[in-house]
């Protein structure tokens, strides 16, 4: 018998950034500006703090849903090259602490957003949250390879909640943003997907690449392009539309459908060959795609529509 | 002079305190905002309530009429 005693394993003690990272800080972003354009298009104008009010606890919504989904994938975050540095694999964050934060989180944000603006604005972000932690995260991410259709689905919340919690309703105008977002998320992952194949594969996760083929992918690539096109041009004629909005996206899905063009028209060879280079491009090329419409929305509200 | 040494863990520790010390007082700040901006729109939770009621914001028509 010693007096030494084996040291225990010691969980280290996570930083303020640490827990700002589980937030998901790049596709926060996002979301405030999605959610933000949403507030600022609508007919009902807010109070400024309100309005501020409005987009924080929107992102700390979003936010807190991302530290729920890094609680609950963990497992395969740690496989995969593009996640192995999140928080919780890297040992900087217990998985209960992310799990106690999510939560206290989406509670805070919920009750705050209701106070600041309306209990339908809070209604939607609760459902945004459960949404994507529990429907997308825990239920169909590893069920099923239209994964990435279904969780588009969160991501294309916060402009109709930023539009809810100015106006106190739903309307066409909110459910086209909402389309716009939903139907550009499905080839703008799967186009990340055609070049990142080893990490989803690696993990298990059953992304179309893996469960339909290559061939497959590039074709759901082409078909949600052209599903996407008529709502991104039918928000142009509605009351926040008007001719900059409507020439922006003209020119935007005219090149984006060339793009999932030249993707459907190549082989793997040829993009082995190039190093995915036209994959590469339209991935970055769907980023701008959905800032740029956004922000022509903005312009066509400041610059007053079509009349 | 200081004979305590100042640990990694502490630095960190200090930090984390202090980013949730600053949040706290920016959301104490956001809440105070918040209430002046209801108050002193009259929104007090009234604004739902039909015409006439007992403490509704909304004056009755016919009486404001007579």
């Amino acid at each position: 018998m010693t007096d030494v005693q084996a040291p225990q394993t010691l969980q280290p003690e996570a930083g303020f950034g640490d827990f700002v990272q589980l937030l998901k800080p790049r596709v926060m972003s996002l979301v405030v500006f999605t959610a933000l354009v949403g507030l600022l298009v609508a007919p009902v104008s807010l109070h400024p703090i309100e309005s501020f009010a409005a987009i924080l606890f929107i992102a700390l919504g979003a936010g807190a849903s991302g530290a729920l989904n890094m609680w609950w994938d963990a497992d395969i975050d740690a496989i995969m090259k593009r996640t192995r540095s999140r928080p919780i694999p890297a040992g900087q964050v217990a998985p209960g602490e992310a799990l106690g934060f999510g939560v206290a989180l989406s509670g805070i944000s919920i009750v705050m957003l209701w106070l600041a603006t309306n209990g339908l604005a809070a209604i939607l972000l609760a459902f945004t949250i459960f949404f994507y932690a529990v429907i997308y995260s825990m239920w169909l991410k590893r069920l099923t390879p239209q994964n990435i259709v279904i969780g588009g689905a969160a991501g294309a919340f916060p402009p109709m909640i930023g539009w809810v919690a100015a106006t106190g309703s739903i309307s066409v105008e909110a459910a086209l943003m909402f389309m716009l977002i939903f139907m550009w998320t499905p080839p703008h992952f799967w186009a990340l997907a055609l070049f990142m194949k080893e990490d989803y594969h690696a993990a298990g996760v059953p992304m179309l690449t893996v469960t339909h083929g290559r061939k497959s992918t590039r074709t759901h690539i082409l078909v949600y392009t052209v599903l996407l096109i008529p709502f991104a041009l039918w928000l142009g004629f509605t009351s926040i539309g008007g001719p900059i909005y409507t020439a922006v996206a003209v020119a935007l899905n005219a090149w984006f459908l060339y793009g999932a063009i030249q993707i459907w028209r190549r082989d793997e060879a040829q993009a082995e060959a190039d190093k995915y280079k036209v994959e590469k491009a339209f991935f970055r090329f769907s980023l701008l795609y959905l800032f740029v419409h956004f922000l022509a929305l903005l312009a066509d509200r400041v610059a007053g529509g079509w009349v | 002079m200081s004979f305590k040494v100042e640990h990694e863990i502490h630095t960190r520790r200090f930090g984390r305190n202090l980013g949730l010390g600053l949040t706290l007082v920016a959301f104490v700040v956001l809440v105070l905002g918040l209430t002046v901006v209801k108050v002193t729109r009259g929104m007090t939770g009234h604004q739902m309530d039909a015409p006439g009621l007992y403490g509704a914001s909304v004056p009755d028509p016919e009486k404001a009429a007579q």
